[in-house]
């Protein structure tokens, strides 16, 4: 029990620090974890920042390592969670000749058919966005190997919980 | 609760004035009640000089020789006190210097405030001379750090690293200040901080789970405590008292926990672990109910993990919940402060008592007498040993001193012999093992307890890593008491290398020097024993002087530390010979 390793993904609302992201990502570095992917941004509350990231590990190795996050003075409230109780997402870019655009139709059926954006095109390249799971994207990377990339870079994983996180009500609760 | 001195006040939340950072910072340690810290100056960290300066007869800088014991004195000052110690250094080399004893503070829990001075802020980042990223470097081994760049940010900063350092479970904090900072004027006003919204030092106690850990232990045939320096940073050894005596239960120790019960408690069963005493480490392995009090499971604690007390419900009380099933499952976790958990445990405990299972303890304890301690205190070989110099210190400060130690063989004779009357007497570097703690922890530990006799006791090798502090002691006049228990070995380790490598003594022979003329050369009484005759009298004279004193008592050279659970064993194969 626990011990099959899993994606997780850990949400971490903290305090907008500068040395936070050292700080968080020494405990992963320490225990020889690998972080699959880091996102950081603004979150739903003023001034309180949010790190997802999503890890490959047991659940007891994962409670362990959020006990040591939440030890953090600056980390408000850490969470872990799996792909069912998630919403979740990555995007991609991919960077194309703008050739192959007119040249090859069946770039047009691809893009069509992924439900991928152009996002923009001039006369040397064409820049495609796509966001979803990471299947999709793969799959979408791969139909576009064919004909040649010029750039491709994905984003970290970002994940809203269908669970609400009570953030707020601990924030009003040190007020009082 | 804490209380404010007059002093203090003076200090606290008056109306704003214009002063520099520097001064600020020097009135933000006087609002804080720091009447002393250690410390070495260089060029980033002048202006606060200027004015410990200015501000002297209010606040005393004690110059140590080194900055890593500045860290180490305000260990020694916190952990005799329970105040926060406060130690500053310069930047680069300085900041780095301290980082031993930041990490030493860390891993053993110890209220610690260290001050940095930084390079100027423009120059930041541009390999300056003497920058380093000290916050960068400090950070995994500090509860909190912060560098400041604006005057401004002082009071705050200030308020919170000390509200951080001593609350909930200690630890340091490091906050490094540029030195336009230290220049620049800005109005001050100091209030303490009282929280800090992400941050809950202490977890609220649920109710339910004292009422399960008294449901177990009021049912348990065969209980017993291992407490650990929780309880004695928690205050709560009045608490734990009541808890051991209402309940009967055997109540052994961790290295860190030592002397919050008297050695002579006739429940107090001795010290766990590594070299722990033989009962307690078997009889974890024979218990029903291992009660854990604020301490966390430690490797050296624990033997191997899958053969410990696998057969016990373990209760473990503990105000950090990233302890909790960290190495050993729990079955009831009681977070929260040990004062308060176990006032509300104590009284849904039986009265009970457990005669037959104490008397295993005792029994065993008969066996480690005759197979060890009565070779450790009573020898009738030539030589002599580690233990007979502790029982002559015990005899002579009737068990009312604070005892010190380095790391090493000498540490865990004395851990294991030290007779302990008053909580906060044992000080020593448990979780880093750091040698080299003990003269500066011991500078540290007597200024913060004057009334206090303070003995350090130190190995020959150690001795050497902080020497020079004797240059402090001098200057200062501390009037510490400094054993070296001179084996001519760095002992430890040459135990290890006789008994796992075939005696092959790499590099821990030592050809020392004449110790007691190095003492002489900082002016501080100094004798030599190398008889047993002599040693009563010795011991005597360093007890009687008012002024720091130095002995080296010269010991058998390749005696062994027993009983040892060999690392990688389980604590119930604890070998005494
Ligand atoms: C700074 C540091 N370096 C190395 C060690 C490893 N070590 C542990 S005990 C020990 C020997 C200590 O020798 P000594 O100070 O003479 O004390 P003894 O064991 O002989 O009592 C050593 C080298 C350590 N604990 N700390």
């Amino acid at each position: 029990m626990g011990t099959e390793k899993q994606l997780y993904t850990i949400s971490i609302y903290t305090e907008n620090n500068i040395g936070l992201l050292n700080r968080i990502s020494a405990i992963f570095q320490r225990r020889h974890i690998n972080i699959e992917s880091i996102n950081t941004s603004v979150s739903e509350i003023e001034g309180v920042s949010r790190f997802t990231i999503l890890v490959s590990m047991t659940e007891d190795q994962i409670k362990k390592i959020l006990g040591q996050i939440e030890k953090q003075v600056e980390v408000i409230k850490a969470y872990y969670h799996n792909e069912e109780d998630t919403i979740y997402q990555e995007s991609c870019l991919f960077k194309i000749k703008s050739d192959l655009l007119f040249e090859e139709r069946q770039i047009q059926n691809i893009i069509k058919e992924s439900n991928a954006r152009i996002v923009t095109v001039n006369k040397e390249f064409f820049v495609l966005e796509k966001s979803g799971r990471r299947s999709e994207l793969e799959q979408l990377h791969r139909e576009l190997s064919a004909f040649g990339i010029m750039q491709f870079v994905r984003s970290g994983r970002i994940a809203i919980t269908k669970d609400k996180l009570k953030i707020t009500e601990m924030l009003n609760a040190f007020k009082n | 609760m804490e209380t404010v001195t007059s002093k203090q006040k003076e200090y606290l939340e008056q109306p704003k004035e214009r002063i520099s950072g520097s001064e600020a910072i020097v009135r933000c340690l006087l609002a804080e009640g720091v009447e002393v810290l250690y410390g070495y100056p260089g060029g980033a960290i002048m202006p606060v000089y200027d004015e410990l300066y200015k501000y002297e007869g209010k606040i005393n800088h004690v110059l140590t020789r080194h900055e890593q014991c500045a860290a180490h004195a305000a260990q020694g000052y916190a952990r005799i006190s329970g105040k926060v110690g406060v130690a500053m250094a310069t930047s680069g080399p300085g900041a780095t210097n301290l980082i031993t004893g930041i990490a030493d503070a860390q891993i053993d829990s110890t209220p610690i405030v260290c001050i940095t001075g930084q390079v100027p802020s423009h120059l930041l980042g541009s390999d300056a001379f003497q920058e380093t990223d000290i916050v960068g470097i400090s950070t995994p081994v500090t509860k909190w750090n912060h560098q400041i760049t604006k005057a401004s940010q002082i009071p705050e900063v200030i308020a919170r690293a000390f509200y951080i350092a001593r609350s909930g479970r200690p630890g340091p904090v490091l906050i490094d200040i540029t030195k336009d900072a230290q220049f620049e004027e800005f109005d001050f006003q100091y209030k303490k901080c009282t929280g800090v919204r992400s941050y809950k030092p202490v977890p609220e106690i649920d109710e339910n789970s004292i009422t399960a850990a008294a449901t177990l232990i009021n049912s348990a045939k065969k209980p017993m405590i291992v407490w650990g320096q929780g309880v004695i940073l928690g205050k709560a050894e009045e608490e734990l008292k009541a808890v051991i005596e209402k309940t009967g239960i055997p109540s052994a120790w961790t290295i860190l926990g030592a002397s919050a019960i008297p050695t002579a408690h006739p429940l107090n069963v001795g010290m766990v672990g590594m070299h722990g005493n033989y009962a307690p480490n078997v009889l974890t392995n024979e218990c029903d109910v291992l009660i854990a009090i604020g301490m966390r499971f430690d490797d050296r604690v624990t033997g191997k993990l899958d053969e410990y007390a696998t057969q016990a419900k373990i209760v473990h009380f503990e105000i950090d919940p990233a302890e909790i099933d960290k190495n050993v499952k729990t079955d009831v976790a009681v977070l929260g402060d040990a004062k308060a958990s176990l006032k509300k445990l104590v009284s849904l405990l039986n009265t009970n008592s457990h005669p037959d299972w104490l008397q295993k303890f005792k029994d065993l304890y008969t066996i480690e007498y005759d197979k060890v301690i009565k070779n450790d205190l009573h020898p009738t070989a030539k030589g002599l040993t580690m233990g007979e110099v502790l029982k002559e210190i015990n005899s002579q400060t009737k068990g009312e001193a604070a005892i010190v130690t380095d790391v090493g063989q000498h540490q865990m004779i004395a851990c294991r012999y030290a007779d302990f009357n008053v909580s906060k007497s044992n000080i020593t570097s448990g979780g880093l093992g750091t040698m080299g703690f003990a003269l500066p922890a011991a500078i540290g530990a007597k200024m913060a307890a004057p009334e206090r006799e303070v003995v350090a006791i130190i190995g020959d090798g150690g001795y050497q890593m902080t020497i020079q502090e004797l240059g402090t002691i001098f200057q200062n006049k501390v009037p510490v008491k400094i054993v070296v228990l001179n084996n001519e070995f760095l002992g430890m380790v040459r135990q290890w290398q006789q008994l796992f490598f075939d005696k092959r003594y790499a590099s821990t022979e030592m050809v020392n020097p004449n110790f007691v003329a190095i003492a002489q050369g900082y002016y501080i009484e100094a004798k030599k024993v190398t008889k047993r005759e002599n040693l009563a009298a010795a011991v005597k004279e360093m007890i009687a002087s008012d002024e720091p004193y130095f002995l080296e008592v010269c010991v058998e050279k390749e005696n062994n530390v027993f009983p040892m659970v060999p690392s990688g064993a389980s604590v119930s194969e604890i070998r005494l010979e």
